[in-house]
């Protein structure tokens, strides 16, 4: 008996119309545990470099992790692999809510979507009854519709519906898979789904999920819960509130949006407001949230609330979750109460709300430049929220300017030049970024923004303090109670980190302490998208209830593997490693790897030169961010070596190739 | 009038408003009942289901009453607080007019126990509500005066009572026969 997993991946083939369920290996598992480790697995195999995104040979794998579907609380999260039409990259973008958990009960571990379908379609997986079925009479209708016509179709009110909306069908490369109280948003997902001709996957499951050792899982699942309500009754001090409990940042509870409003930037990620916040905005927003916010919901086994339900007058309701609430509202300079309104026309049309506002904001920016012009925008509005609403509906159709827009920001300014490529300023690997522009370079931030591989700084971030506490004795008493650490000198390098003086950044931590900080944060994401459980209780926010002391034992326990952190460490980072590997065979280099370009203020070359030579030595990369040879086999990956070797990639030697690969650039 | 005796009562009172839709009670309720215990979860195994449906805001725990084997004559729908609920969204029944509370292959009939019957020692509370950190779900126990009652029937009788009810009973005693039969041979 499989436990944990299912043993079975769907495979899809659109082209044909053919259903396979395929057994997997489970030597797969012992090697890449299951979700994202298993999926790079697959795309390193079987998507060669010379697939480009939109081609039928691309993969788009939807996956569950290791742990979905058992009782472990907060283990329900859905990871998408792909290959990105905006990036060209490996693509990993992820959601919550309840489709993978109901995927696992249907019994299998993925659904691996490969070819394209010539009309519309939509998939219904009902157990062992798999069907492609017409899609026409869905064209055009927004993510949320979708998934409720399709529940009324197949007459399964329990079903799990994930959909894309408009502008996935029309190929927008910042287009998302909605679905229930979550979305992945990121890299452009929701496109490749689109350019398969699929527009949903309805899952319902009503199989057993078994697993190896119960008892000692269930003590482990308790002791988790326990603890969440210690970190309830105990937020982080020294903290802004968002950042003091557990979850992501609770955006939908939190009525105190100066944190946000004041450090992140307004417009096309551009204008600081540090004296925006004041009681009159507080009291209009606060009534606005109390007035749309029907009620705090969660994903699949997790008591955390970080959506909610959002009904605006005249619209239909929506849930929404963390810092979508606001990147409309500030990317528009306007306020909640158009943010709230637009989120939910942009949720039903299925696009990224970090990248869609920036866009929206650039084309604004580009016009006020004079760059774009009304013969590029003819009767586009001149009040700045009409002006949102008939950009988005313009990109979201490839209409006129929107179909230039419509391929994000860098590609965008590539198209239109005139000096526009000065606008698409806030993207790493052509991706559009959080808003934050900031000061003083941070040499942890600094490396997480260059390579972390899903482009996302929420998404490597979050086990060791964004900023240094003002005195030793706040940073003591912080430390305390942090058991979460891997080691004990994490705890000095943060006692030791002041706001000023030697201690303090850039040239604070020191190089090798940053090395490690950065490794750390990056694995605890690395583990959770292999087991599905939620960054929010996991990864991304300070002392959570998963850490890498008990995660071993919770898988362990969850599938009757032996793995201490020794192991967890090691298969952790052989996935992280051949991630990179998908990319560096797609041409990624050092050179791709920078932070957003004026994220801050003062820069400091040398520093910056030497942190990337470092960080890429601590992990077995050459100076170009390959893996060596060396640690390719360390991590039994020689097969990526001798690939690398084949195309020149590496060579015998060691020294790095001679050959320098240009950006990747679409061909 | 039969005897007067005093009787445990024992509720889990169900807070919807505080319900999320997690369905962290589906989760745990299916992994205890499990043979062996918390070896597998699945939420249609459940006892517990949240009638769940985030659009129109309807989040309603409901947890699995008596096994029925025939229909109401009429089906409830509620509409309260401009929300309407339907198909006996808070009947705890295990009835032939929906797929609720049935073993998903079998189809017997389920019934929450409160987590009593299997568990050695007892838990405070059933397990659905120590999950529910909503706290959408609170177990109480109070004391009341009652009528005698009949003894309760046991699972297994209960699910004979629906299968003979489905299959006829002379059905039912063949088939027990001939598999006792098969059995010893």
């Amino acid at each position: 008996m499989r436990y944990a997993e299912t043993g079975f991946n769907l495979e899809i083939d659109l082209s044909r119309g053919n259903i396979e369920r395929v057994a997997t290996e489970p030597i797969e598992t012992e090697l890449h545990l299951g979700g994202l480790g298993t999926n790079a697995k697959i795309l390193w195999d079987r998507v060669p470099p010379e697939v480009e995104p939109f081609s039928p040979d691309n993969l788009l794998i939807f996956s569950t992790g290791l742990l979905c579907g058992t009782p472990v609380p907060g283990a329900n999260r859905t990871i998408v692999s792909t290959i990105s039409p905006q990036t060209l990259l490996m693509a990993y973008s992820m959601m919550g809510g309840f489709w993978a958990p109901e995927l696992k009960f249907a019994g299998y571990d993925k659904v691996i979507i490969r070819g394209k379908s010539p009309n519309l379609v939509y998939v219904w997986i009902n157990n062992d009854k798999v069907e492609i079925r017409d899609a026409s009479h869905l064209q055009g209708k927004g993510a949320i519709e979708t998934g409720e016509l399709i529940l009324q179709e197949i007459q399964e009110p329990k079903a799990q519906v994930a959909a894309i909306g408009l502008a996935g069908e029309n190929r927008v490369y910042f287009a998302s898979i909605e679905q229930g109280r979550s979305s992945a948003s990121r890299l452009g997902v929701g496109a490749v789904m689109g350019d398969k001709g699929l527009k949903a996957i309805a899952v319902r499951g009503t199989k057993d999920v078994n697993v190896a050792r119960p008892d000692e899982l269930l003590e482990l699942c308790n002791e988790v819960l326990g603890y969440i309500k210690v970190r309830a009754e105990n937020p982080i001090q020294g903290v802004p509130p968002i950042l003091a409990g557990l979850g992501s940042p609770q955006e939908m509870a939190v009525h105190d949006e100066k944190w946000h409003t004041e450090n992140f930037a307004w417009g096309n990620a551009r204008h600081r407001r540090k004296d925006f916040w004041n009681e009159e905005v507080e009291k209009q927003w606060t009534e606005t949230l109390e007035n749309s916010r029907e009620r705090f919901i969660s994903c699949y086994n997790c008591p955390m609330k970080c959506g909610a339900t959002i009904s605006v007058p005249e619209l239909s309701v929506y849930m929404m979750k963390c810092y979508s609430k606001l990147t409309y509202t500030m990317a528009s300079m306007t306020d909640l109460d158009f943010g709230l309104r637009i989120a939910q026309r942009a949720t039903e049309h299925g696009v990224d709300a970090f990248s869609a506002p920036q866009t929206m904001a650039f084309a604004v920016e580009l016009y006020e430049a004079g760059i774009l012009t009304d013969e590029d925008m003819p009767g586009m509005p001149s009040d700045a929220e009409e002006r949102f609403f008939w950009l988005l509906e313009r990109i979201i159709r490839r209409e006129g300017i929107g179909d230039i827009l419509a391929d994000g920001t860098y590609w965008a300014a590539q198209r239109i030049g005139k000096g526009a490529e000065e606008y698409a300023h806030n993207n790493i690997k052509k991706h559009e970024q959080l808003p934050l522009k900031l000061g003083m370079l941070n040499p942890i931030y600094f490396l997480m923004y260059c390579t972390g591989e899903k482009a996302n700084i929420t998404q490597i971030e979050g086990q060791f303090p964004q900023a240094p506490f003002p005195s030793r004795e706040e940073r003591e008493e912080f430390v305390k109670d942090w058991f979460q650490v891997p080691d004990e000198k994490f705890k000095q390098y943060f006692v030791d980190w002041d706001l000023r003086g030697d201690n303090s950044i850039p040239y604070y931590p020191p190089i090798e302490a940053t090395c490690e900080i950065v490794d750390w944060m990056e694995k605890m994401h690395y583990i959770d998208d292999s087991t599905g459980i939620c960054a929010g209780l996991s990864s991304f926010p300070l002392k959570p209830p998963y850490h890498i002391h008990n995660l071993p034992r919770v898988i362990s326990s969850a599938t009757g593997m032996d793995i201490d952190e020794a192991e967890l460490s090691r298969i952790t980072k052989r996935n992280r490693t051949l991630v990179r590997a998908v990319n560096v065979r797609r041409g990624m280099r050092r050179q791709d790897e920078k932070p957003p370009e004026d994220h801050w203020r003062r820069r400091f070359p040398e520093l910056e030169a030497q942190l990337l030579d470092e960080y890429y030595k601590f992990k077995g990369w050459n100076n170009q961010g390959i893996p060596t040879k060396e640690s390719l086999h360390e991590l039994d990956l020689d097969y990526v070596s001798e690939d690398f070797l084949q195309r020149g990639i590496l060579t015998d030697d060691g020294t790095p190739s001679k050959e320098a690969p240009a950006e990747t650039e679409k061909k | 009038m039969g005897e007067k005796e005093k009787k445990t009562v024992k509720t889990i009172k169900i807070d919807a408003d505080k319900c999320n839709g997690c369905r962290a009670c589906e989760a745990i309720c299916s992994a205890f009942h499990a043979t062996p215990k918390y070896s597998s979860t699945n939420p249609a195994r459940s006892r517990i289901r949240v009638v769940r449906d985030p659009l129109r805001d309807i989040f309603v725990p409901v947890f699995a009453g008596e096994y029925t084997a025939a229909e109401c004559m009429a089906r409830d729908r509620y509409v309260i607080d401009g929300r309407e609920y339907d198909e006996c969204a808070f009947c705890r029944a295990s009835c032939p007019s929906r797929d609720l509370f049935k073993e998903p292959d079998s189809g017997l009939p389920l019934k929450c126990d409160l987590c009593e019957e299997l568990e050695d020692p007892a838990l405070e509370e059933p397990l659905c509500v120590t999950w529910c950190l909503s706290d959408a779900l609170t177990y109480e126990e109070r004391e009341e005066e009652v009528e005698e009652e009949e003894e309760p029937l046991e699972e297994l009788e209960i699910g004979l009572e629906s299968l003979a009810d489905r299959y006829g009973f002379e059905k039912i005693m063949d088939t027990l026969a001939r598999m006792s039969e098969a059995k010893k041979g």
